[in-house]
């Protein structure tokens, strides 16, 4: 059917939009990708937030970006280069005794016996689990109650994945995929800072806490990309989030695609009842065979296309897509490295979490349920001007943090609650790090609304709609549109609203081409 | 349900407002005290919020009052929404699957709407009221649910009327007499499926000439209030031609020959159905010429595209049966005992002289002029008997009076 298929129009210039506008270049395709902001990245973006100070807007680690992906499209020749590999996190104590996670050990003050040979096989049964999720990234979800041949052989094939790993271990995942990481710690560790550490984790860009459902399979999410380094490891680029796009970018133009910036697309057009192109917001009309929308559904189906332009029942699934942000992103100018109570300055390039115990996230949860921001949130923090110094001026740093919880719809409103969660995040921080008020030349924060407008992402959700087993796979975004083709005719989806999801991995990209394509 | 179990109804109209719709298991309708009155058997049912009469003195002399002269059938109950706004019109034509922009003001017209797979989840009419803009739909089932979700995208209001619009149907051939004598000047250059306006003392009086009976026919949309004053001047100016009061037995015999589906009847409504292959799509009802592609967007299009290039799993059809046994619920068989079908509604016809049915049967049996066998289990004295009775699938329905379309209409 595809063969007919010549020009294709990418909405987004994501890294899930240049990925796939790659693949399609490389098969003969003529393809225009149009990005709304002055440079591409959607949300994997290195971006100026002060004058000289730049960081990772979006996402600032990667952990999930795939190995072949990065292989196939030569992003290493297209100068994608990481700054630090593998890096270590810590678990930030208020009293200066934290716990240290290197590779598969945990080390530290107050671990006893039960917690080091539970962090062993925790990462073990983790990783294994994780691997099974993984696999499932570079396959278009079959479709449930259809006889189509291919359809039936995946969903074999991962029943069969699942029955290999062995009777305890299949036990053992069928048992624990959908229910709480709180849980799941309790069983294997007595130590809170641990806990604490390895149960925000679990629960990072989403609205779920430890003791909510799902939260194990959010933490094997997190842990299944094929990295090519293993389950979770971290890693920073050189020059931030934003030279992966810039990589991807630069491979999809060699391959032929047309990449066109400030060009923020304003509808989807319809030819009678197939797509025929998009309109800019300048009005201009640029037509295609098909439409690839990086946006992210609600986007896309609600606001490009217009919810009366498709059937009810779609759009009534859309509109319920859980898509809210829950997570807000802090960056701050230092005039000079921050100190951390009891933290070695060797230490400062690694991960620094705020998550003391699992009781503490889940009160820094509980505030979101009744549109507040928590009292006292939770924060993964990177300083990655460390491990590259282009980031900031000479002897200078920045500081980049996700934290949580901050509502989309705040009760009391951003407008006011921003500077009052600012408060609060720094107040916060200053209890680990008591001096950083007086380093940060700069704070900027991006609340879930901020994220919204800045990066065009409907309810201002990292992963474009929440995480969770019942958005995932077969079901992401609603069924009927989770193979990256959608009820609209001419219309794909290339986003993280499509299977597997959010975080920086590409395989939406890549797949939403597979099928494309037609292979 | 008797009359006894009914001492004390709540003669107050519904209050939607009160929300306390759940203290009163049955309202009556606005016609209460007039059915009442004319009701003799005592019996009552229920039809959605309504109490509704069975038969009020004899369904078959009802029945025949509706085919040769007139018969008044109280409309109330049904379900009715008013859907307006600027965009009325393009929500009421992504929720159907035919073109509602060819629907004038002061035209009616028969819809299907469907869920995604293409599926009917319901039947109705769509009444484009004379000011233009603002329509009505009634059905069988409730309906505000789907509505309110189709509206999303859409500047559009949609309500459900129910309770603030009291009908009555007047069927027969001597409908428009009774009308005309009632003071509607002009009633009988109405045309089929047209809708107008008339003062009834002081208040307007909407009339249609539609109906559930598949003759010469009514229906009037009147504010409650008005509702006891309107059956009394309808029965006054009816007193030479005939009219009846007629109840829901009557009316299931006229539409039965007139070819009408009955939602939950003929078909399940998809919403309520659990399995995917107990639901019916417009195709697989008969109702092909509903179903316009012309449209870039509408409920179902996809799914019943496909279907068209596919096919479809089922047909409903018309079958006349040897002998006079009614075919209650039955099966219906190939000549060589194959499982073909079965029976949706059943009657002896008493116009067509025949004993008659709708069918669903399963592709590709159906085709007119096919010939299959009917299993009918009957009771004579007491003693059950069974008859596998031939019956052939015929193409026209089993009433269809050349009056029904005449214009202007006959003054019998």
């Amino acid at each position: 059917m595809t063969n007919q298929i010549n020009s294709v129009v990418v909405v987004g210039g994501g890294h899930n939009g240049l990925v796939c506008a790659t693949y399609l270049a490389k098969a003969g395709k003529k393809v225009t990708v149009l990005e709304a902001a002055k440079q591409v990245g959607g949300a994997c973006v290195t971006r100026e937030f002060a004058p000289d100070f730049r960081v990772s807007a979006g996402a600032h680690l990667s952990y999930l970006l795939d190995a072949d992906i990065r292989k196939e499209l030569g992003l290493d020749s297209h100068g994608l280069s990481m700054a630090a590999e593998k890096i270590g996190s810590v678990a930030l104590s208020p009293n200066g005794q934290h716990l240290y996670f290197e590779g598969e050990n945990v080390s530290g003050e107050g671990l006893n016996e039960r917690d080091l040979q539970g962090m062993k096989e925790y990462r073990r049964f983790m990783a294994k689990f994780a691997g099974i999720i993984g696999k499932l990234h570079n396959r278009i979800p079959p479709r449930v109650g259809t006889k189509d041949r291919g359809d039936l052989i995946d969903l074999g094939k991962l029943a069969l994945e699942i029955r290999l790993m062995g009777t305890d271990d299949m036990r053992e995942f069928l048992r624990i995929a959908a229910i709480n990481i709180y849980d799941v710690l309790q069983e294997n560790f007595d130590n809170e800072l641990l806990k604490g550490a390895l149960a925000l984790d679990a629960v990072l860009g989403t609205k779920s806490a430890p003791r909510s459902n799902n939260s194990v399979f959010t933490a094997l999410h997190r842990m299944s990309g094929n990295n090519g380094h293993g389950a979770g490891v971290l890693s920073i680029p050189r020059g931030g989030m934003g030279a992966i796009a810039d990589a991807l970018a630069a491979a999809a133009k060699k391959a032929g695609a047309d990449i066109r910036t400030n060009s923020p697309v304003k509808r989807i057009l319809m030819d009678f009842d197939k797509v025929s192109g998009v309109e800019l917001e300048n009005g201009e009309q640029i037509l295609a065979d098909i439409v690839v929308s990086n946006a992210d559904p609600k986007t896309t189906f609600l606001d490009l296309l217009g919810a009366r332009n498709i059937e009810a029942g779609l759009a009534h699934r859309i509109k319920h897509l859980r898509s809210k942000g829950n997570t807000a992103k802090l960056h701050l100018a230092l005039s000079d490295l921050p100190h951390f109570k009891g933290l070695d300055a060797s230490k400062l390039g690694q991960r620094l979490l705020i998550a003391p115990s699992q009781e503490y996230v889940d009160h820094a949860f509980n505030h979101c349920k009744y549109g507040e921001f928590s009292a006292e949130p939770v924060f993964e923090i990177t300083i990655p001007s460390i491990h590259d110094s282009s980031l900031a001026p000479p002897g200078q740093h920045v500081l980049s943090a996700v934290v949580q919880y901050a509502p989309r719809d705040l009760k009391e409103g951003w407008n006011s609650g921003k500077a009052a969660f600012t408060e609060v995040v720094l107040n916060t921080l200053e209890q680990y790090a008591p001096n950083i008020r007086s380093k940060a030349v700069v704070a900027e924060l991006l609340t879930p609304e901020d994220i919204e407008q800045q990066f065009r992402i409907h309810g201002g959700h990292w992963h474009h709609a929440e995480m969770a087993m019942d958005q995932f796979f077969m079901l992401r975004p609603v069924p009927y549109a989770a193979q990256y083709h959608t009820p609209v005719n001419g219309l794909y989806l290339c986003g993280a609203g499509s299977h597997p999801g959010g975080g920086v991995m590409g395989s939406a990209g890549r797949n939403a081409a597979r099928a494309i394509i037609g292979k | 349900m008797t009359e006894s179990d009914m001492q004390a109804p709540n003669m107050q109209a519904p209050d939607m407002q009160a929300r306390d719709h759940f203290k009163h298991h049955v309202y009556p309708s606005p016609f209460y005290s007039r059915q009442k009155e004319a009701n003799k058997l005592k019996e009552w049912s229920r039809w959605a919020d309504y109490l509704s009469v069975p038969a009020y003195y004899d369904a078959s002399l009802e029945y025949f009052a509706g085919r040769n002269s007139c018969a008044v059938f109280d409309l109330t109950p049904m379900i009715k929404h008013r859907v307006s706004g600027p965009d009325a019109l393009p929500y009421l034509n992504r929720l159907v699957t035919r073109d509602v922009t060819k629907l004038k003001p002061g035209r009616v017209g028969y819809a299907v709407w469907c869920n995604e797979g293409g599926q009917v989840i319901d039947d109705g009419t769509i009444f484009h009221l004379p000011e233009g803009g603002t329509y009505r739909v009634c059905s069988q089932e409730r309906q505000l649910d789907w509505f309110l979700t189709c509206a999303d995208g859409f500047e559009v209001e949609v309500v459900d009327e129910t309770h603030e619009v009291a009908g009555l149907a007047l069927q027969g051939p001597t409908s428009c007499a009774v009308l005309k004598e009632m003071g509607l000047t002009g009633i009988e250059d109405l045309t089929p499926f047209g809708l107008r306006n008339f003062d009834f003392q002081g208040t307007t009086l909407e009339v249609s000439r539609t109906g559930y009976t598949g003759d010469l026919g009514y229906e009037l949309w009147i504010a409650p209030s008005h509702a006891e004053a309107l059956w009394d001047a309808l029965f006054e100016a009816g007193k030479l031609r005939g009219i009846w009061a007629m109840g829901s037995e009557a009316l299931e015999m006229l539409r039965v020959e007139a070819g009408f589906i009955l939602a939950g009847v003929d078909f399940l409504p998809a919403q309520e159905a659990v399995r995917p292959s107990h639901t019916r799509s417009p195709f697989e009802l008969g109702l092909e010429w509903l179903v316009d592609f012309n449209k870039p967007v509408f409920n179902g299009r996809s799914a019943l595209l496909k279907e068209k290039q596919q096919g479809s799993r089922y047909r409903l059809v018309k079958l006349d049966i040897e002998g006079n046994k009614v075919a209650h619920d039955s099966y219906v068989y190939t000549k060589d005992k194959k499982y073909a079908g079965t029976i949706t509604s059943s009657m002896w016809s008493p116009s067509a002289k025949a004993s008659i049915a709708l069918a669903s049967l399963d592709m590709p049996h159906g085709k007119p002029g096919e010939e299959l066998l009917v299993e009918i289990y009957y009771k004579r004295e007491l003693k059950w008997s069974r008859v596998m009775a031939p019956c052939r699938v015929v193409e026209n329905v089993f009433w269809d009076p050349p009056r029904k379309r005449q214009t202007p209409a006959a003054d019998f």
